[in-house]
This record gives C-alpha cells, structure tokens and sequence, in this order.
C-alpha cells in the first residue's frame, strides 16, 4: 500500500481518538473543579488539563496566564486555532479520510464525515446550553460509531493495521496523559496518596474513563491509588490501560510482520515496550513516582510512534 | 429564430429512440419526479460527486446538476458516431506520431509548419521519440454537437486528459437505481465496461522493460483539485493506486512508487497534470507536483506516461481546422465527422469576415477552454460585441470564429414540466493496442432555456446518454 495512503489512515485513526482524549480531559477537570477546596495544594484543575494535553504555551498566548473554565473548555473543544482541539481533531481526521476515502468503507467514512459535521453544527448553538458533559458526551458517541464501523466493515487487510495502531498509539498516549494529570492536581506530596480527597479525585479519572463500574466488578471495595494505577496500566481488561493499548499496537505491528513477510524496527520496540509492561508491577510505579514513570513511558510512546512512521509510513521504506 | 432539431420529437411524431421513454416522462407525476430529483441529488453529494468552478469562488462541494431525462441514440446513429470517433481518435494519434518523427505532413505542405512545431503545446522534449505502440493520445475525447438526424460537427477535441468520464458512470448508476423498470423496458448498451477497458489501453502500452503484469497508476494533483473526486475513482474502478507526484520517485532507469513495503516499480502513469508540471528538471523547475527526472526514465523507456507529453498540440484550436485533413493525409479515407467551418482572426480575410459578421458567430479564444472568453454573437448585446471586436483588433492570432450552430435540443427536466433544451455530447474513446469505445458518453445540457452554452461551470448540467440495441 501507497506509504501516504496508510500515513493517511495511521493519521486519521490517531486524530479520532485524539478528540475522544480531549473531552475526556475535559471532564476529569470540570468534576474535579466541583471539589471544595480544603486540602491547597496545586488546585487548578483547568491548569493540569492544559498542561497534560501539552498546548499550555498556545493557550496564554490567546487567553492569558489565567486558566478559567470557560476559556479552557473553548480551547480545548471549539477553537480550531488550537491544532489539538476537538474540533481540530474531527475535522484532521475527516481531511485525512477524504484523501483516502476508496481505502475506507461507505459506512467508516460517513461516521467521520457525520461526526465533523455535527461538530460544526454544535458550533453554532448557544454556549450556554452545551455542558462539559455534553461534550465529552458528543465525542464518546461519534468515537463510538467511528469505531464500530471501522471494525465491523472494513476489509483486514495492512490499511486495517494502520489505522489500528494509529488508534492504540494515541490511546496508549492519552491513558498516560490522563493519569497525569493527577500528578498536577495531587501530587505535591506522595503521602497524601490514599487520603480521602485523594480518593474522590481519583474517582473522577475512573469517571473519565467511563470505567467506575468496571472498577468495581475487577477490584470490589475501597478506591486507591494503588489499585487505580494496577488497572489503568497494568491490567488487561481494562481495555484503556497502558498495557491493554500497547499491546493492541503490537498485535497490528506483527500482523503486518506476517503480512509483509518481514519485521521492521517497529515491530522490534513494540515487542520491547510490552515486555517493559509485562515486568513492572505497582510498587516500582510508585517507587519510580508516577510522574517519572508516565513521563518515561510518553518517550516511549513517542519512539515507538517515530519507528513506524520511518518503517512504513514517510516512504523511505527499503 | 433558427429552427431546432429535436431529437426526441419529429414533426410532432416520437422518434424511433425515443419511443421506450415516451409514456415514462408523460406518467410520471409531478410529485414523484421531485422526490426522484432530489434522491439523485443526495445519491450524488453521498458518492461525493462534485465539483469545483474555476474563477467563481464559491463552495468546492457544489453539484453538477443532473437531469433525469436521458439523451437517446439509436444503434445506427450510434454506429456512425463510433465510426467517425475512432477514425478521428486514429488521425490524430498518426498527426502525433509525425510530427515528433519526420513530420511529412508539413513537408507535403498541408499543415503550416509554424503552427506546429512553434505552437505552445508542441514539446521538444518528446521530438525523437516513438512512445509504446506508437500512441500518444490514449483517451481522446471528441466534443460534438448534432444539428440535424444525420449532421454531427465535431466542436473540438482533447487529446491530453479529457475529464468527465466519472459522470458518465455515474449517471448511469444512479439512472439504473432510480428508474430499474426503464432498464428492464429497454436494451440500452451497458458503459460500466469502461474502466476494465481503459486498464486494459493502458496494459497493452507497458514499455518494452517491463516483464510481468504492468503496474499502472493513477497521477493526480492533489485532493484539492477540482477533478480530485474523478482521478481517485477511476484509480478505485481500475483497481490500481492513486498517487501523487511525491509519491513517485527516479532511481536507475526506472520509476518507483513510495509504499508501506519498500519501493515498487511503476510501469504506466496515467497522468492527470498538465505537461509543464510533469518533471521540475525538464518543464517548469518551479512544480512540486511532477517527479525530478520522470522525462528521462520515460525517453528511455522505463515507463509510459498517458496521455504522452505534448500530445496537447494535435487538439489546439489553430490545429483542430487541419484534422480532417490529417483523415485524410494519414488513413487515406474521407473524414466521417464534419468539422465546423471556422474562421481563422490570424488570417487577415477571415477577420475581417469576422469582424463584420460578430453579430452572428461564435467567437472563442483559441487557447480559452471552459467556456470562459466567449462570445455567442446572436446571444449579445452591442456592448459585448464591441468589446470583443477590441479584443479581436488587438490579438488577431488570439481567436476563432465559427457560426453560430443550431445545436439539437432533447427534452429536460424543467419547473414547468418537460421543455427542450440543448444539449452536446463528449464521448471517450480508448487508443492502445485496440482503439474502443464504449456505447455512450457525457451529454452535457443548458439548463436555461435558449442558452447554447453547455458547460457546467456556466450553468449547464448532465444527462444519462443510451445507446438502445436494435431500434
């Protein structure tokens, strides 16, 4: 397949899932803002969320150093001067769609298609009337509908895999950015880890994750830090966890392998990355800190990313 | 008021073609017909069929309009046409052929030698060079318009990347889904064939190098081309890649396309950019859109380019008065289309003809396409009129007259009911080892009635054209 055609789809996968992160950032700042604030600490929850999508710098540029509710949810959802807004996002993805859209079935591209288009008409409708929850509401249904007709119809041939890893990479990315996000808001100070405020804050990101009643079902009992951090990186099931999404980049990277009847530098730090997540248990997280631990596995994310747009995607494959 | 055939009513008489449709447009009720038109409109903007007007701004993603009532050819008409077409589409591939070998044609003195080989479109880069099979123009399409049961003119040709194909196909589909029990009713010729016939031109003029199953491509512009939606539908019909100029590189004595794979050689281009923009290193070194080093690979015969480069200069304006000479001069046989009459601005009595007679020709730019910088002298008011005869004094060799024909109108979709309008028709002919064609085209209509101006970035819209067996 044509290396741009699949950068394409690689491309269009990750800016989906990347709006889907978006909101959900959204959404752990604004429950996490309902807190009353007794404990200090950095309490600027609007702060962490600008910081943890990396666009801190672009947002004081356009509304100043302060980060207020309102401003962060206009820059984080509507405005598309913001390259990793939602809006941004949707409609990346629908342009990267329509260059490839005979590599897409019927039914993947009028999802991309419907869901950029709503987009603008969401645009227009009184501020006002839009919740944070609508938003995230809004994102996790088009994702949705993306997804299911992507799985459910399209062809399993090596665009499938592109689009997928493209999926679990940004995926993978977005569980460490979200997770760290508690580190800005909580971490001053590793002992107040398993406080009840701790606990409620650590709620909303299983909230965000739409994953409280998965929780429950896996862990049973009280919520902690511990057991967070064992089901968002660590555990299988959960299917946004660390290891759950890098291993969903590596079964593409070695179906592709057996496809192309050969392996790549790609598939070799794929394999290298799940070995890392098989290793690691909770305590070295937390000895590690979580911060330097999240942090590390983002560079890792991020090489990983690099070996397979040099392997397959900028057309310098040999 | 000239008096206009229509092809569909003869002296108040249904015309033989038209006789399957005749009780369909009468029975139909009003208001089945604008739920009919507007599931056409959203089948069309579904699919993604649309198009951008040059010059005009406006939105990239508006529609060409499509009129339900299809354009109608009996088989013989329709063998006659096929006849001419292909005759023509074989003279001027042997015009091509000479004049970038020997050019005996201006050596027997029945072409001006300036307006050859000084013409803008003729490429030096090619002169030399005999192309795979000998062909340059691989899809010729021939503009034609009808004044009569037996008189076809021939408008212009194009010889380099004829577009419009895409709508012929889709016509039809969207027809054969609309209305099935018209197609059960009436043995119209199937054009779905198309894109298997024009992988197939395409496979049977791989260069000498290639050995194997030629792997053929679709070049394209970019998605921001207004013709983007046709190119990656083609590329999708013929089942091959679509590709843009980047994703073509020169290694050795070949050409590569960049995929998730490595490197794979490409033995056919379908090019869909004009020549200037094929090679920085041999056109205009300022394109980001050809490939450095592309002409080489092509000189030498690692890869065939369709059409070839410089094969524009067989369909310029100046040339098109001379192709029925090349029938003649080539095949040695009477040309089977007529040409109509024209008059040349650079030829010192035909402007003055011209510019006596402005009122009622038809005066056309000689490089202008589109049916932008026209003039329909009878359609005018004085001061377009003087207008152009300033346009014309001061750069005779600028333009061409030609009368003002009386083009045959079909019955269309109008608010008021069902009204003739004019219509002309581009079909496409194939050129490899074989030269085809298949039994339709893309009838192009003016929608506002009187208008003679068929095309769709001036408000003209397409119809379905059939070709019924055995009437």
């Amino acid at each position: 397949m044509l290396s741009r055609t699949a950068n394409n789809l690689y491309w269009m996968a990750r800016f989906m899932e990347r709006a889907e992160t978006n909101a959900r950032l959204l959404e752990v700042a604004s429950r996490n803002a309902l807190l009353p604030d007794v404990h200090g600490g950095n309490r600027n929850e609007w702060d962490s969320v600008l910081q943890a999508s990396g666009t801190r710098d672009a947002y004081r540029a356009k509304f100043g150093d302060e980060a207020v509710a309102r401003n962060v949810e206009t820059h984080m959802f509507f405005d598309r001067d913001n390259p990793s807004s939602v809006a941004s996002c949707l409609h990346a993805a629908r342009e990267n769609a329509r260059i490839v859209r005979t590599a897409l079935t019927t039914q993947v591209w009028e999802a991309v298609n419907e869901a950029n288009a709503e987009m603008t008409q969401l645009t227009r409708l009184e501020r006002s009337r839009i919740s944070t929850s609508d938003m995230k509401d809004f994102a996790l249904k088009h994702m949705a509908h993306v997804r299911g007709a992507l799985v459910s119809t399209q062809l399993r041939n090596d665009g499938f895999d592109f689009m997928n890893m493209g999926y679990y990479l940004e995926r993978a990315d977005s569980t460490a950015r979200i997770l760290d996000v508690k580190y800005y808001v909580l971490l001053p100070n590793v002992s107040m880890v398993g406080s009840g405020l701790d606990n409620y804050q650590w709620r909303t990101v299983l909230h965000a994750m739409n994953a409280q009643r998965a929780f429950a079902w896996v862990y049973g009992g009280e919520v902690t830090a511990r057991k967070i951090v064992d089901f968002l990186v660590l555990n299988r099931q959960a299917p946004r966890s660390l290891i759950s999404s890098a291993e969903g980049v590596l079964e593409h990277l070695e179906r592709l392998a057996r496809l192309y009847g050969r392996g790549t530098t790609a598939t070799s730090r794929g394999r290298m990355l799940v070995a890392q997540l098989n290793e690691i248990t909770v305590e070295d997280i937390l000895e590690e800190g979580l911060h330097e631990f999240l942090q590390r596995v983002l560079g890792e994310v991020l090489n990983l990313g690099a070996e397979i747009n040099a392997s397959y995607l900028n057309g310098e494959a040999r | 008021m000239p008096e206009y055939f229509n092809e569909m009513y003869e002296n108040g008489k249904v015309r033989g073609p038209y006789a399957g449709i005749e009780g369909w447009a009468k029975d139909m009720p009003v208001d089945l017909r604008g739920l009919k038109q507007s599931e056409a409109e959203n089948l069309f903007r579904r699919i993604g069929i649309t198009f951008a007007v040059y010059g005009e701004g406006g939105s990239p993603d508006r529609l060409i309009p499509f009129d339900m009532f299809p354009r109608v050819f009996s088989a013989d008409e329709w063998g006659r046409l096929e006849r001419g077409i292909k005759q023509r589409a074989r003279a001027l591939n042997a015009f091509l052929a000479d004049v970038y070998d020997r050019g005996e044609i201006v050596r027997a003195g029945r072409i001006p030698a300036h307006l050859v080989y000084q013409n803008d479109a003729y490429e030096i880069a090619v002169a030399g060079f005999t192309p795979p099979q000998g062909i340059f123009s691989h899809i010729v399409g021939i503009d034609l318009v009808r004044t009569g049961p037996d008189e076809f003119y021939v408008l212009e040709d194009n010889c380099r990347t004829p577009s419009g194909v895409s709508y012929m196909l889709e016509n039809r589909e969207i027809m054969m889904r609309m209305f099935p029990q018209l197609f059960q009713g009436n043995r119209i010729a199937p054009v779905e064939t198309y894109p298997r016939q024009l992988k197939r031109t395409f496979d049977s003029v791989a260069p000498k190098k290639c050995d194997g199953e030629p792997c053929v491509v679709v070049l394209t512009p970019g998605h921001f081309n207004s013709a983007y939606y046709e190119h990656s539908f083609l590329a999708d019909m013929m089942g091959v890649e679509l590709v843009e100029g980047s994703d073509l590189f020169v290694e050795g004595e070949f050409c590569w396309m960049r995929t998730t794979e490595g490197p794979r050689k490409v033995d056919v281009i379908y090019r869909r950019l004009d020549d200037p923009f094929l090679d920085p290193l041999c056109f205009r070194p300022d394109s980001m859109l050809g490939v450095p080093g592309l002409m080489n690979v092509y000189r030498s015969g690692g890869v065939t380019i369709c059409s070839a480069p410089g094969a524009g200069v067989a369909d310029d304006k100046a040339i098109y008065t001379y192709v029925p000479e090349m029938v003649r001069f080539y095949l040695g046989e009477e040309p089977i289309l007529q040409n109509v009459p024209t008059w040349q601005c650079a030829k010192k009595d035909d402007c003055g003809y011209v510019l006596e007679n402005l009122h009622e020709l038809v005066v056309k730019e000689v490089h202008g396409s589109g049916g932008y910088g026209m003039l329909v002298g009878p359609k005018s008011t004085k001061d377009e009129i003087e207008l152009f005869r300033a346009k014309i004094e001061e750069n005779p060799e600028g333009y061409i007259a030609q009368p003002t024909l009386a083009l045959s109108t079909c019955p269309t979709f109008v608010e008021q009911g069902v009204a003739p309008r004019h219509v002309d028709l581009r079909p496409y002919c194939l050129v490899g080892q074989d030269v085809t064609l298949v039994p339709g085209g893309l009838t192009r209509v003016a929608l506002t009635e009187g208008s003679l101006v068929v095309n769709s970035s001036q408000g003209g819209g397409v119809k379905d054209t059939w070709v019924i067996a055995g009437v």
